[in-house]
């Protein structure tokens, strides 16, 4: 690891990720009373719920041998067991009792990592705790707000968390990854517009008076039964640091005002992403499409992640592609371009981060 | 944590040296790679004890600008093994060999509420706790016991920086702390983080145990350096192995046994893994229990003891003056593993 002197570094291959913030370590429903192993920026966690139904975030090694405590099972109102020896952790990561001694040596801990249970995920801060500030949680209220229905998934993605940043930063690769669903060619022909602030990064987008793709045809049809004709169709990319990405996208009967806010005549949705950095090559990307409109069809919210699924399994692919063709090329560089300009922002904020928490380094 | 107690040995120039109360000394430390401290924390440092290279614990008492800057603060014991001797002698511009901070006694930020409580030179481990907690706006309180204040380091910061969350108590102005008092009006929930003389700690242990409270809600951190009796030199015996060796006051029994020869098993050195432990065939005195591994109903039996920090005494007071007519050494005879 080498100190970077500079932080106008906003090419590195392998950025590192803040400690300072909140990650989502998994969603609400895959929590439960059985514990469950997840690496989240390079710290193997123990997930489990106590008997009052509090996500709890322990390091996965036991304090004794570090036998991972996943494979252990829950115990009384908040323990957990390792699985080796017997040694039992409460939720605050004490050791509560020993094998074959009549005194707990209180030097047993395992770390317990500071938890917020918000929008269906369960959020964990690996940094200092004293900084855990709940309000630091990413807004991605849409996940459980009465005025929006929707599903995701998780994807396993074998790539450095800045590279599903870069992709969702820059949608101009939707003509040529997603050319059969969403993509066409007036994405890139069409001008954007970057703003930022110390937290936050937006790109917007605005294509006007086009053919709706196959996508958004099917949704136009299922607000607006048997429409045809032209749309206005726009992308509000919106980041907050370190890695959430909330997208706006929709579009409207072409000349409907939708530019000028009336959104009377579109379909809105929302597509969720938030990354978790896995290890310094892979990530946890967890992301859903939420919709404003029939929201009691489940047969849409089905349709919609499905659908959704099959676009990033073709982002998927090119990530994983991606990340190989860097591995297999350690002495070529990034170059930019102009469309970068919403994911160079976004590794900026990301740099400044680090920088703050004196780690601004790369893995070379 | 054992997560993150790897051992990093750094050099650490001396930058200030000042008395913050009588017989201890604050020393100002710049570490070469400096590592953030946090609380609870401390440093193990290299020591030389005629002419020998010993090391010691120190907790961090402030950790200034990330690390850059660390604090300790060493009491001078009037019976010393020789280390704080050596840290007394420290003047700025030395050069020591410390290791970047470890910890053993983390303080978990998100208890409902907090008791901070700190015996004598035990305030060192306790005083960035008070700090981080007062930062984060929990719910806190700080008890402070020593035998003066003349011997209680850095009262007047304490007072300023904590008001009202700070309660102290004094022996010599008849405000000695009642342990049973402050233990049987705690609520159930309250985490105690405590730092002190073993006396201290056995009574709030003993207290905690009686009323039940969570085991793992009482925090504390031995370094096994104080015992119930002054420390004596007394002689232990291994029959099976023909070893007799003195244990010098300044001297561990596991030391001495190391030190002729017999080949010790043990792991923490500070009277908390077991590994240490030796079996009392025969005792001609009484045994000062200094580790935290066996319960009190162990330690009354006398079977067994953890040799890196517990003691023989030649009477069950401890004092030489009451000891036994003959007035010899305590002898403890044993078996080793």
């Amino acid at each position: 690891m080498t100190v970077l002197e500079s932080s106008n570094s906003t090419t590195n291959k392998v950025l590192g990720h803040p400690l300072n913030a909140w990650y989502v370590a998994a969603w609400d429903h895959e929590v439960t009373r059985k514990p469950m192993a997840r690496r989240i920026a390079d710290r193997p966690l123990a997930l489990y719920r106590t008997e009052d139904g509090k996500a709890v975030a322990l390091a996965d090694a036991c304090w004794h041998r570090l036998a991972p405590l996943s494979l252990g099972k829950t115990v009384g109102k908040d323990g957990i067991q390792c699985p080796y020896h017997g040694i039992v952790y409460n939720s605050a990561g004490r050791c509560a009792s020993m094998p074959a001694q009549e005194s707990i040596n209180p030097s047993a801990t395992v770390p317990s990592f500071p938890v917020v249970e918000r929008y269906r995920f369960v959020w964990v801060w690996l940094g200092d705790p004293t900084k855990a500030d709940p309000g630091l949680v990413p807004d991605m209220h849409q996940m459980d707000s009465p005025d929006w229905a929707g599903d995701g998934q998780t994807i396993l993605a074998p790539c450095n968390y800045q590279l599903v940043l870069d992709n969702l930063m820059d949608l101009t690769h939707e003509e040529f990854v997603h050319a059969s669903s969403i993509g066409q060619e007036e994405l890139s022909e069409s001008d954007f517009v970057v703003t930022h602030d110390d937290r936050t990064v937006t790109v917007t987008r605005w294509m006007h008076n086009i053919d709706a793709p196959p996508f958004w045809l099917k949704n136009m049809r299922d607000k607006f039964p048997g429409f045809e004709g032209k749309v206005d169709r726009w992308q509000i990319i919106r980041f907050e640091a370190p890695s959430t990405i909330r997208i706006d996208v929709g579009v409207a009967k072409a000349g409907t005002g939708a530019p000028e806010g009336d959104r009377s005549q579109s379909v809105n949705g929302y597509v969720m992403n938030t990354i978790s950095p896995e290890t310094a090559k892979s990530c946890h990307y967890f992301w859903a499409f939420m919709r404003n409109y029939r929201l009691d069809s489940q047969l849409i919210t089905t349709q919609l992640r499905n659908g959704v699924h099959g676009v990033f399994g073709e982002d998927e692919a090119m990530l994983t592609a991606q990340q190989e063709a860097i591995d297999a090329n350690p002495d070529y560089e990034f170059y930019s371009l102009n469309i970068d300009a919403g994911g160079m922002w976004v590794r900026r904020l990301i740099e400044r981060m680090l920088q703050a928490e004196g780690r601004l380094t790369a893995a070379l | 944590m054992a997560a993150t107690n790897n051992e990093v040995w750094q050099s650490a120039k001396v930058v200030a040296v000042s008395d913050v109360a009588a017989g201890i000394r604050r020393i100002e430390l710049e570490p070469s790679a400096p590592k953030h401290a946090e609380p609870g924390s401390h440093v193990d440092v290299t020591v030389a004890i005629n002419g020998q290279q010993e090391k010691r614990s120190y907790s961090v008492v402030e950790s200034i600008d990330g690390g850059k800057t660390l604090v300790v603060s060493v009491f001078k014991a009037p019976v010393s093994r020789g280390g704080s001797v050596f840290m007394h002698t420290l003047q700025p511009g030395d050069i020591l060999r410390i290791t970047q901070p470890l910890q053993n006694f983390p303080l978990r930020v998100g208890a409902e509420r907090y008791v901070l409580l700190a015996g004598g030179i035990g305030i060192t481990a306790i005083m960035n706790m008070a700090a981080v907690l007062r930062n984060v706006k929990a719910d806190y309180t700080i008890v402070y016991a020593g035998r003066n204040r003349a011997a209680m380091a850095y009262l007047q910061d304490l007072q300023d920086l904590h008001g009202a969350r700070l309660q102290v108590h004094v022996d010599d102005e008849g405000s000695s702390l009642d342990v049973n008092a402050l233990v049987g009006n705690l609520e159930p929930g309250v985490e105690l983080y405590m730092c002190g003389p073993i006396r201290l700690m056995d009574a709030v242990r003993r207290g905690w145990t009686e009323r039940e409270l969570e085991l793992p809600d009482l925090r504390y951190e031995t370094f096994g350096n104080s015992g119930w009796h002054d420390p004596e030199e007394f002689l232990v015996r291994i029959p099976r192995l023909g070893v007799e060796a003195k244990v010098g006051q300044g001297r561990s029994m596991l030391e001495a046994l190391e030190d002729a020869g017999v080949d010790m098993m043990f792991d923490c050195r500070k009277g908390e893994c077991g590994l240490c432990e030796v079996r009392i065939l025969d005792l001609n005195g009484a045994i000062d229990h200094r580790d935290v591994f066996y319960s009190q109903r162990q330690q009354h039996a006398a079977e067994k003891m953890c040799c890196c920090v517990s003691r023989a005494v030649s009477s069950a007071t401890g004092s030489r003056a009451n000891a036994n007519s003959s007035g010899f050494p305590a002898v403890v005879t044993i078996d080793v593993s």
